[in-house]
């Protein structure tokens, strides 16, 4: 009996060993399965993404709130500590702001005036949402962050979003409480901009640094630092004039921008719906031939 | 009574780790602290792969990376590959750490950590078919394993919780 009891452990341990193994080459290849599909099938992983991120929204946001707030806590002792000397700082803009606000105005109605005179197409006005930003990782991988609001808000794949400072980045995929935001910085990241002053095109890339990159300038173009860069509004995708950012770097090879959005502070952020008349839904453009509907 | 009391002490290794996931997945607020996030769940899953392995089987640690993949916005299955490579690795060489000083266990740590983030660092860049910026990885490495004592400490304290009345 004792015998047998013994040759049975001899036996179950290498057993247990093999199937350990077995279970380990097999999930192993699942993972490279997994990530070869989401490589060809961007789609099939967007929706699951969605799915997980929904059913997770309320854990993160619940866990969102006491870091917020301990942010929160730690600025405010700073701005404690400066008081003084930001309203100095604050009374000295207050003035110069004035005189803009007073030259503003008037601009306003004199665009109005001649706008009239020109009869110009209106551009189609913004509606837009706003929700709380619950997830900003992603490690050095990517830049992307979750938002507590999806296709219940109306809240759709493509849509530009906001900060109070400006262009945060576009949505990639959309849960049905939940979406997430792929930002300026991130390396898949493709806007149409417009250097301000000088009107010239190009398209900002990100690239995983803080600073994305000015590409498809035209050779001899007018772009020195300290430019402003606003979006274009070519392709339809994001209303035209949203500020991105300045320019901070010009040399040989490249031209860099600073956003204007300080990234470590996003908390609430808005969702622009901005559809030009006529433009058809994403399903329907050309190079979609594969897709029946 | 008792039974269940046990059963919900030895899943301590699985749930401490999903924490750690969900906790590298929250907004933190901390200047350029995002790109460069220690890596909470690979402490977790190198501490309970060498003294529990039998509490955190390959299945978990897959699906675990999974979720971290899903949440984060990783590429899908990254996380779950880098994390079954690393537990295997650990499985070999477990028995060496057992019985050892805290700082040899730290200096195995200090060794897993820069293999983990080069191999996480080729798998995204052929992902991507682009070389990813190094250095966030590098300094993600660092910090994390400057923070390993900290967590360890958390670990033990959840270890002895486990084990009690076993």
């Amino acid at each position: 009996m004792r015998a047998y009891r013994g040759r049975a452990l001899l036996l179950a341990l290498p057993l247990k060993t093999v199937v350990q193994r077995f279970a380990f080459v097999l999930l192993v290849g699942a993972a490279l399965a997994i990530m070869i599909l989401s490589r060809a099938e961007p789609r099939l992983v967007e929706s699951l993404r969605g799915a997980v991120s929904d059913s997770t929204a309320p854990i993160l946001e619940f866990f969102s709130h006491p870091t917020a707030s301990f942010a929160t806590l730690i600025e405010d002792f700073d701005a404690v500590m400066d008081v003084h000397e930001i309203n100095t700082q604050l009374e000295k803009r207050n003035a110069v702001l004035l005189k803009w606000q007073a030259t503003a105005e008037r601009m306003v109605h004199e665009n109005e005036e001649l706008r009239r005179l020109l009869k110009v197409v209106p551009d189609p006005k913004a509606q837009f949402i706003t929700a709380r930003v619950i997830s900003d990782s992603g490690g050095p991988f990517v830049r992307t962050v979750l938002i507590n609001a999806g296709e219940s808000d109306k809240v759709r794949k493509g849509q530009a979003v906001i900060a109070s400072e400006g262009l945060i980045g576009r949505i990639v995929s959309a849960g049905q409480h939940s979406a997430r935001i792929l930002l300026l910085t991130d390396l898949n990241s493709r806007v149409p901009v417009v250097v301000e002053s000088s009107r010239e095109r190009a398209i900002l890339t990100g690239d995983n640094t803080g600073r994305p990159r000015l590409e498809f300038l035209a050779v001899n173009a007018r772009v020195g630092i300290g430019d402003r860069i606003v979006t274009s509004g070519q392709g339809g995708l994001f209303p035209p004039g949203l500020d991105v950012g300045v320019v901070s770097v010009v040399d040989e090879e490249r031209v860099l921008v600073r956003p204007y959005v300080n990234w470590d502070r996003l908390e609430l952020v808005s969702v622009l719906d901005y559809t030009l008349p006529g433009s058809l839904p994403e399903t329907k453009r050309a190079g979609r031939i594969g897709v029946l509907q | 009574m008792e039974r269940t009391e046990l059963q919900l002490r030895s899943l301590t290794p699985f749930v401490f780790t999903l924490l750690m996931v969900l906790v590298s997945a929250i907004p933190w607020h901390i200047p350029n602290f995002v790109p460069i996030t220690p890596l909470f769940s690979v402490m977790a899953i190198y501490y309970w792969s060498i003294y529990r392995p039998d509490k955190l089987p390959y299945v978990a640690t897959f699906a675990l990376g999974l979720l971290h993949d899903l949440l984060t916005g990783t590429p899908l299955g990254l996380s779950a590959l880098v994390y079954l490579l690393l537990q295997s690795i650990l499985s070999s060489q477990r028995t060496f750490f057992h019985g050892k000083p805290f700082l040899v266990v730290w200096w195995g740590f200090s060794l897993v950590m820069p293999v983990f983030v080069l191999v996480s660092w080729v798998i995204a860049s052929l992902y991507y078919n682009t070389f990813l910026p190094p250095l966030p990885f590098v300094i993600q490495a660092v910090l994390t394993m400057l923070l390993y004592p900290l967590f360890a400490l958390l670990l033990i304290m959840m270890h002895r919780h486990m084990m009690r009345g076993t």
